[in-house]
């Protein structure tokens, strides 16, 4: 109940001993103070500078406004550069800008610039100057900062060694509200390893090599691991939605719809800077925020028929290259920002510009291409076509920003580009309409990129429309999804086909030219989904009323192979088909050797829940879960083992199989011979207790005097009744039945 | 196992029982009849009519003489099974959700519903198993559930207790006699009625069914769980299998839910689990609507499922079912037979 003068009572009006001296109100003088220092919103400190005599210094001045002026307007006279009595400067100067915002993005873009070999900007804030440095705020004494005792912290890859000694993964569920991490136990129920409630707001998501998992809150995100499962990072966004690492878990990168409104008191990790931001590149390392972006304003386009095209959030919006070094983001139709690592500067100060380009990718592996001995990322984009132009696809090495490969193609309507995992082959989707722009039809065109000159191979046998693309990885095979009818919202998803394709045999180590394996027609396939190492393939129906095939291939059967493939470097098998009503989602575990496939609470509300299959696609569990949201398999970090130890163990792989064989065989029997027992002992349970309750009954009948059976004397009765002075009556039926016919010709 | 469809109602099925003998079923549905069928080949014996309110509960005494009918009518109605002739109707103020005759057939308690201020009750009334007999109008006995309504009840063992199932989930004995509530407890979740009740053949335990998705085990005298058989499913009847040591339960989405899912999503299966060791053993297709309620043969030979369809479907359990056996059931047989 609110405070009100009805509920005062009298003690609480009795002012007598109240003095206004005694109430501490410096906590509410320090809230509202004003500020003073309004007004130097514009003045920026600028240090670092060299030593000058008052003849070198306009010199100076002139070349620093060459620099200042590349964020804001500042002129000679808005220059003051303090000289000491000495007559030389004292390597700092005040610099006015017209406005505060130009102030601020001073601070931003030149702090750290480099002048010459020696000498590095570095640009302050007056109102920053003032406020650290003011009298008392720096201790007149030095002390040197007290650097803490170390400590041990957990191993962060503990979760390589399993504890039962099998090598199993680990996965993570989120079902209802709460997040478990489990063993995988194949058939058996996981093994849980931690499960907590509210572990996430909105979802969880492994870091790339598994290191940590993460938690999405509305302050920010958090990263969780070892073996006590304690936090280990936060990263306060306020108001999250995305996340995506590097590849090497280096940095992260976080999204909100929300722009950042830093409060008033400051936020703990953000500052001033981040305000109105959307991303924010973190330092996973150090927690700390290394450079935040606000989203780009995409032109809203409009398609044919003058309707505003919907808008796709960029997701991820920045990609990084392989090895953490580059980070870039798209501007759509004009240049690709490529911004360094660690300081996250724009590579050689400026965007790289591409007229209309549409979409990049960087090679998810660093190249080594043949005859180029220097450090190389690549980085594949394209452009459609501008007026007389052709559309463009191009390869550009950087950091030299060298286009190495270009190819130009006629009556484009899109692309998409594939790379292969190792960086090998970039495919190119290319979907082309015919002049009418009625029919379309799609060519794949494949760089060979580790090959010399990189060549261009084209696959131009594809007469209807590629929906989806996939290559093996490691591996130099793919799979397309084709449809013959346009791909559209509509009802009953089209019926479509599945093409395999694999090199042909050639000499040595080169790869033959690809060639059309075998195609599969009426399938209502939309997904592919190929196991982590290669050679297996699941091609399944996903987010699909009607059907919910899996389709389980091997590409490297052992058994016969049709002659008509003989050249190819395939051999097709179609191992098992699967069915998981409703299922929304796929994903191969690390090691290849297990599929989960699930049917998740966010796209629909049926059948909620998961099934695990074997690589062959063998079904081993079915677990329905309600409010089964989302699982993930905790990825593995890159192998140690060289690639001779990895040979020889392929080598002597029957020695290790009969010795894991053997293992398993004596697991199941002693989880048999469990069960078995468990059994015997519910059954005896049941039967003791049974024996137990029927001689109760009885004596308690005996000692109310009832018969054993309640209901005899009322049958007999009313037998009697119905009946009376009659034998049992017997009716009898007689069946005939036809055993044989056989004819037979008399004469 | 292919069933014998029964179609002669018209509604939703809400209750299906057998005889004593196990060759006759009786059916009722919210279309206001009573069928009484031949178990062996379905064919329609004949119905009873009388009832102007959907029917959602029936009961036959031990000697197939007598049927007792409970319905939204707020009556329970006796019928002569032979000549359908309607012997008796008690009025009541409130809708008759569940009746059941004691073990020798002189009782019959009936639940009525909690509905326009009145308190759901459980009352019980002497009858004559005699078409002839004039039958008393007064209740021998009057149980109100002033806490949550009862929505299933039954006779114990030597008619001992009355054991109630409630709307929130929880069970109560009652005293058979005095109707004194003995004790309550929580059995299901809080807040999942508890859909059915059905008694093993000595009445010493029974089975409870839940909109929770579970079915437990119970015994009659300290109400403690034995077993407990969890579904995907809201279910809405459970039973035990008499000879063989299977329960059959039956569910499915709730009604409401149904149009929009398939027959495939709905779960419109019978399943059967094994009794001691909870695992699922089967399932039995062929509905189209959630079950509303499976009988089994007293005999052991088959069994009956009442959809929300409108259909029975009757089934003589086959060869396989009979010679279906754990290694662990076996074992024991074989130590049984050698001595």
């Amino acid at each position: 109940m609110a405070p009100s003068f009805d509920h005062l009572r009298d003690e609480d009006l009795d002012e007598e001993d109240f003095d206004m001296d005694e109430v501490d109100i410096s906590d509410l003088r320090e809230k509202y103070e004003v500020s003073l220092e309004q007004g130097y919103d514009t003045f920026v400190v600028v240090d670092g500078l060299p030593v000058v005599t008052e003849e070198q210094k306009p010199k100076l001045v002139k070349f620093l406004l060459k620099k200042l002026n590349t964020v804001g307007k500042a002129r000679e006279d808005s220059i003051d550069m303090p000289m000491g009595p000495d007559g030389k400067s004292k390597q700092f100067a005040f610099v006015e800008y017209s406005t505060a915002a130009e102030a601020a993005a001073a601070v931003r873009q030149l702090d750290f610039t480099p002048l010459d070999k020696k000498h590095t900007l570095r640009v302050n804030k007056f109102t920053d100057i003032d406020r650290y440095g003011r009298e008392g705020r720096v201790e007149e004494e030095y002390t040197a900062p007290e650097i803490p005792p170390f400590e041990e912290q957990e191993h962060l890859r503990s979760f390589m060694a399993d504890p039962s000694g099998r090598g199993r993964d680990q996965f993570v569920m989120f079902r209802g509200d709460s997040v478990g991490v489990f063993w995988n136990n194949e058939k058996d129920q996981p093994e849980n390893i931690v499960d907590r409630p509210h572990w996430t707001e909105t979802f969880v998501q492994w870091s790339p090599l598994g290191t940590f998992l993460t938690s999405v809150h509305a302050q920010g995100v958090q990263l969780w691991g070892g073996a006590s499962w304690s936090r280990k990072r936060r990263f306060a966004h306020p108001f999250v939605n995305l996340v995506a690492f590097s590849p090497n878990e280096k940095y992260m990168v976080t999204w909100s719809n929300r722009p950042i409104s830093i409060p008033d008191e400051g936020h703990p990790s953000l500052s001033l800077d981040d305000d109105g931001k959307n991303y924010v590149i973190w330092d996973v390392e150090t927690s700390k925020p290394i450079r935040s972006f606000a989203q780009l304003d995409t032109p809203t386009s409009v398609d044919e028929n003058g309707a505003p095209r919907k808008q796709k959030l960029p997701w991820p919006a920045f990609k990084w290259s392989a090895d953490d070094k580059y980070v870039a983001r798209l501007n759509p139709g004009s240049s690709i920002s490529v911004y360094e690592l660690p300081r996250m500067n724009l590579l050689d100060k400026t965007a790289i510009k591409i007229d209309g380009v549409v979409d990049f990718d960087w090679a998810p592996a660093t190249v080594q291409r043949d005859g180029v001995k220097t450090y190389e990322q690549l980085l594949s984009f394209w452009t459609p076509e501008l007026g007389s132009n052709p559309a463009k696809v191009g390869l550009m090495t950087l950091p030299s920003k060298q286009v190495i490969r270009s190819l130009n193609l006629f009556s484009v309507s899109d692309v998409k580009l594939h790379w292969q995992s190792e960086g090998a082959y970039l495919c190119v989707k290319v979907d082309r309409h015919s002049k009418s722009k009625k029919s379309q039809a799609t060519t794949l065109e494949i760089f060979r990129v580790k090959e010399k000159g990189v060549p261009v191979e084209v696959v131009d046998t594809i007469k209807d429309t590629v929906i989806n693309f996939a290559w093996e990885p490691k591996g130099d095979r793919f799979v397309i999804i084709t449809t013959t009818e346009p791909v559209g919202p509509t009802a009953v998803a089209p019926k479509t086909s599945v093409a395999f394709f694999c090199p042909e045999k050639a000499k040595g180590n080169a790869v033959g030219n690809f060639k059309h394996l075998r195609t599969l027609d009426k399938k209502n396939s939309n997904a592919i989904f190929w196991s982590p190492k290669g050679r297996f393939v699941l091609i399944g129906t996903i987010h699909n009323q009607q059907s919910a095939d899996l389709d389980f291939y091997d590409l490297d059967f052992e058994g016969e192979k049709p002659e008509s493939d003989k050249d190819l470097t395939a051999n097709l098998q179609l191992m098992n088909t699967a069915d998981h009503y409703g299922v929304t989602d796929v994903e191969w575990d690390p090691s290849g050797r297990y599929v989960a496939t699930w049917a998740s609470f966010w796209k629909h509300k049926l059948e909620n829940g998961y099934h695990l299959y074997d690589f062959k696609g063998e079904q081993l569990r079915e677990e329905p879960i309600e409010g089964f949201k989302q699982w993930q398999w905790r990825p593995r970090p890159a192998t140690l083992l060289t690639k001779e130890e990895q040979k020889a163990i392929r080598k002597n792989l029957r020695e290790y199989s009969r010795v894991f064989d053997q293992e398993d065989a004596e697991r199941i029997n002693s989880a048999d011979v469990a069960v078995v027992q468990e059994r015997r002992r519910l059954l005896e349970e049941w039967y003791a207790w049974r024996a137990q309750v029927e001689e109760e009954l009885a004596e308690e009948r005996e000692v109310l005097g009832l018969p054993a059976d309640p209901v005899a004397d009322l049958l007999n009765a009313k037998t009697a009744a119905i009946a009376p002075g009659q034998e049992e009556q017997i009716i009898e039926e007689i069946m005939e039945e036809v055993l044989e016919e056989t004819e037979e010709i008399v004469n | 196992m292919r069933p014998i469809l029964l179609s002669g109602h018209e509604r939703a099925l809400t209750q299906v029982k057998y005889n004593r003998d196990g060759d006759l079923i009786f059916s009722v549905s919210k279309d206001q009849q009573i069928c009484a069928w031949f178990a062996h080949n379905g064919e329609r014996l004949g119905t009873y009519h009388g009832h102007v309110g959907a029917i959602w509960t029936i009961d036959v005494d031990p000697t197939s003489t007598i049927l007792a009918s409970g319905s939204a009518d707020n009556t329970i109605r006796l019928w002569d099974i032979k000549t359908g002739k309607n012997l008796k109707t008690w009025e009541f103020p409130t809708a008759v959700k569940r009746v059941e005759f004691n073990s020798d057939g002189s009782q019959l308690l009936g639940v009525t519903e909690k509905r326009m201020g009145h308190l759901g009750t459980i009352v019980v009334l002497d009858v004559k198993i005699d078409v002839e007999a004039e039958q008393t109008d007064e209740k021998a006995l009057t149980i109100v559930c002033d806490e949550s309504k009862a929505t299933v009840a039954g006779w114990s063992y030597l008619d001992k207790y009355i054991i109630a199932g409630h709307e929130d989930g929880s069970v109560s004995q009652y005293d058979g006699k005095s109707g004194d509530l003995n004790f309550n407890i929580q059995i299901h979740e809080l807040d999942s009625p508890i859909t059915d009740l059905q008694w093993s053949q000595d009445r010493t335990y029974f089975i409870t069914a839940s909109k929770d998705k579970t079915a437990k085990l119970i015994t009659a005298k300290d109400l403690e769980i034995l077993k407990t058989y969890p579904s995907d499913t809201p279910l809405n009847s459970a039973v035990i299998t008499p000879k063989k040591d299977f329960v059959i339960l039956g569910g499915g989405q709730a009604a409401m839910d149904v149009t929009t899912t398939s027959a495939r999503q709905g779960k419109f299966e019978a399943r059967f689990y094994h009794k001691i060791f909870e695992d699922e053993v089967g399932r039995v297709r062929g509905h189209f609507g959630p079950l509303n309620t499976v009988a089994a043969d007293p005999t052991g030979k088959g069994y009956a499922s009442g959809g929300e369809d409108g259909y029975v479907r009757v089934h003589q359990f086959d060869k396989g079912y009979f010679d279906f056996m754990y290694e662990v059931e076996r074992e024991r047989q074989n130590k049984l037979n050698q001595q």
